[in-house]
């Protein structure tokens, strides 16, 4: 039972308790460069969930192996061809968001979850729970892109998923798109805005100060 | 030379890292809490820059791009190994670092002691990965793009550039950081909440010199 229940935690915590992004301060870069509209966003985070645990279960299966020295570099490489094959795979079969990402797809590899994840847990942990702390993590990810983006989409350009959702008659009464959410600093402030109702609703996440 | 220093001004001010392009965040978040720290972290991460992306542009060029290995005769002419470059701009980049790593220890102790703990994050740092997957992307274009990077003048000039804009917003937010430690901010907004609209309000700053022509 008390196995179970650790797993449970190693899958469900990342998710709210120790979002990667919101209180490790993971992979921030890429999470507010692709948070303009949502369908890159969710592929984005749908490509790190994968990577994720993919890589953890590699380097978990590998981690008595490697020597401490060169441990960077080897966890580097693994990663690096992880992403070559999702980034090959995106440009076949999603030309068009692959073109909207663009080298973001690229910055996966020096994402920190990854080397975050792979240093914390998959160095020191069995392939198993490796794999469900890799899910947890990019479920946590993703969760906070999907966030963002539903709202940078919604606000600033009236749409969901490329469907359009304020109706035309808003604008002709006076509605005007807010531009300031395709901005980049609108991505980090929303992000704090998100921080901030996070923080209020759980107070042991605050910081002192 | 124009145009490089074109790519110079504006990768510091219109395409800075930061504000634009998030890159480097990570590390940008966790040492900005004092200004002589973020000082030492900004000049690494120029240094590095200057060092790999010229190495990386010239694997782009005469190795990586499609064509670019018809230099060893006809048979290779139309290869395209492009598919391996995230492997081996990473590969290059960990192993400049080590070896920028080990140099400064060797012949300067004292810029070592300054440097020491951040030369090996950086090889994690998005802001160099970044740099290397921007200036592929930028090499590809066409040479009457004003954002073309057609020589390695120009390649070392970008790199300059980014690192000082990666420098300058850095430096910038710690000042502000050590500011923001007397004053009252909500609970829940203390410490990343609040270094985040730091950065946006910072970033909006910026906008104004997206019109900046050179």
């Amino acid at each position: 039972m008390k196995m179970n229940e650790e797993l449970k935690n190693t899958l469900l915590g990342p998710l709210s308790k120790n979002n990667p992004i919101a209180v490790q301060v993971l992979g921030i870069c890429s999470a507010l460069a692709v948070t303009v509209e949502l369908k890159p966003a969710l592929v984005m985070g749908i490509s790190v969930t994968i990577i994720v645990a993919l890589a953890n279960v590699v380097i978990s299966l590998i981690r008595n192996t490697i020597p401490n020295s060169v441990r960077i570099i080897v966890q580097l490489v693994v990663v690096a061809a992880l992403v070559t094959i999702v980034s090959e795979f995106l440009k076949a079969f999603a030309f068009d968001v692959s073109v909207q990402l663009s080298v973001y797809i690229g910055l996966i590899i020096t994402n920190c979850i990854l080397m975050g994840r792979l240093e914390a847990f998959a160095m020191s942990n069995k392939p198993g729970a490796a794999f469900l702390d890799g899910l947890g993590n990019g479920f946590g990810y993703a969760m906070i892109l999907v966030i963002v983006a539903f709202v940078r989409e919604l606000f600033g350009s009236g749409s969901l998923l490329g469907f359009q959702i304020i109706p035309h008659s808003w604008y002709e009464a006076g509605y005007v798109n807010n531009g300031l959410m395709m901005m980049p600093s609108m991505a980090m402030i929303l992000l704090a805005c998100f921080i901030w109702v996070h923080r209020s609703l759980d107070k042991d996440l605050q910081e002192k100060g | 030379m124009e145009n490089a220093l074109s790519i110079f001004v504006r990768s510091i001010f219109v395409d800075n890292m930061i504000f634009a392009y998030f890159l480097g965040m990570c590390s940008y978040l966790a040492v900005s809490k004092n200004v002589k720290t973020s000082i030492g972290l900004g000049i690494a991460v120029t240094f590095v820059l200057l060092i790999t992306l010229p190495v990386n542009y010239l694997l782009e060029v005469h190795v990586l791009r499609a064509g670019a290995l018809s230099w060893l005769g006809d048979n290779f002419a139309n290869l395209d190994l492009s598919y391996l470059s995230f492997i081996l701009f990473i590969a290059v980049i960990a192993a400049i670092v080590q070896l920028v790593e080990m140099v400064v220890e060797k012949f300067s102790p004292s810029l070592y002691a300054s440097l020491g703990i951040f030369l090996p994050l950086i090889a994690v740092n998005c802001a160099i990965m970044g740099g290397a997957l921007f200036m592929q992307q930028r090499t590809g274009l066409e040479p009457t793009d004003p954002k073309a990077l057609t020589s390695i003048v120009d390649v070392l000039a970008y790199a300059l550039g980014s690192g000082f804009g990666w420098a300058l917003a850095i430096v910038g937010l710690a000042a502000i950081r050590e500011k923001l430690e007397y004053s009252d901010v909500p609970a829940p907004l203390r410490g990343l909440g609040i270094t985040f609209i730091t950065v946006g309000l910072m970033a909006l700053a910026f906008l104004c010199f997206s019109g900046l022509k050179i």
